[in-house]
């Protein structure tokens, strides 16, 4: 049923993505993904309006090093370890979005043309919507001191209350957004 | 040569997640539809397996790479920061359906429109620094 070149399997997934964070720790580093914005920011020179991107940000070029491996990840996986048999979705699933008249994944894609043709994303609606969503992503994280990796994978890992609560917040706002904000903007 | 080792976490990381359609707007829109175990069974694994091994590295005093015993910060305690800014983050992974890792990775593969998610992404950022001390913890 699972190919190696289709839809990686949950459990496998999962244990894999552990182990990255675990390695991360046993490097004498923190998981997060999100550090990276702010480090990004600092070197755009953001330091010239707040304190807080007032830091030494050589101190991250590790993480960047991280992020500069996932593209690459990315890149490798898509051209190299697809078949294009992916994202096998819930038949529900494909009857809503045809409902809000997005295009279901066909060949393996695995994001909406929707989103990623340019015809669509440089109008009005889709860019403001990807802008937005992105900055409530950054914002978000930034003032919940972390997204999925740094919160859901190494805080709870590590029991951390406050992670929980970051996490049942993530869900709160998911569950807002798949259920409302999506249906009523298309 | 210090940082191949991160390039190869990183490498890998990219590798799962895609493989594993964590980046896929389609997987996140069906998680938050409750119409898919693959996106729990993922986050419910990576959590066993991270508990267990950090509490493998805790009990066993496990010493990391620079030979100094392994020790994970705690988080700062708080309630308001982490409960509004997990909303508004979930508010946006529910639309977008990236969170940060995805946005660099989907990059990377060649989705390139999503270089206008990590341009709002950084405007996110930016603007949280700008409002810090305003907010409320």
């Amino acid at each position: 049923m699972y190919s190696f070149y289709g839809t990686w399997p949950w459990y496998i997934s999962g244990f894999l993505l552990g182990a990255v964070m675990l390695t991360l720790v046993y490097f004498g580093k923190t998981f997060g993904m999100s550090s990276n914005l702010r480090t990004l920011c600092t070197i755009s020179g953001a330091g010239k309006f707040s304190d807080f991107f007032r830091f030494d940000w050589k101190s991250q070029r590790w993480n960047l090093v991280v992020v500069l491996g996932a593209m690459i990840g990315g890149f490798i996986a898509v051209n190299y370890l697809s078949d294009g048999s992916g994202v096998q979705l819930n038949p529900q699933t494909i009857t809503q979005l045809q409902e809000m008249k997005i295009d279901a994944p066909v060949n393996g894609n695995l994001i909406p043309e929707k989103f990623t043709s340019a015809e669509s994303i440089f109008t009005p609606k889709i860019f403001v919507f990807m802008l937005l969503g992105g900055l409530l992503v950054g914002f978000g994280a930034r003032y919940a001191g972390g997204c999925t990796s740094g919160h859901a994978i190494s805080g709870l890992s590590n029991l951390q209350l406050p992670s929980l609560i970051a996490v049942i917040g993530f869900f709160i706002g998911g569950l807002v957004a798949a259920h409302f904000l999506l249906p009523l903007i298309f | 040569m210090k940082f191949i080792k991160y390039l190869l976490v990183g490498i890998v990381f990219g590798i799962v997640l895609t493989k594993a359609e964590a980046v896929s707007w389609y997987r996140i829109y069906e998680m938050f539809q409750f119409q898919s175990f693959h996106m729990f069974g993922i986050m419910m694994t990576a959590m066993f397996v991270g508990v267990l091994g950090v509490q493998i590295y805790k009990r066993k005093n496990i010493k990391n790479i620079e030979g100094t015993p392994i020790s994970i910060q705690d988080k700062e305690k708080g309630f308001l920061s982490y409960a509004i800014g997990g909303i508004l983050f979930g508010l946006g992974w529910g639309m977008i359906g990236t969170c940060p890792g995805p946005i660099f990775i989907l990059i990377g593969a060649g989705f390139y429109g999503i270089g206008i998610v990590l341009i709002g992404a950084l405007i996110g950022t930016f603007l949280y620094g700008i409002l810090k001390e305003k907010l409320p913890y």
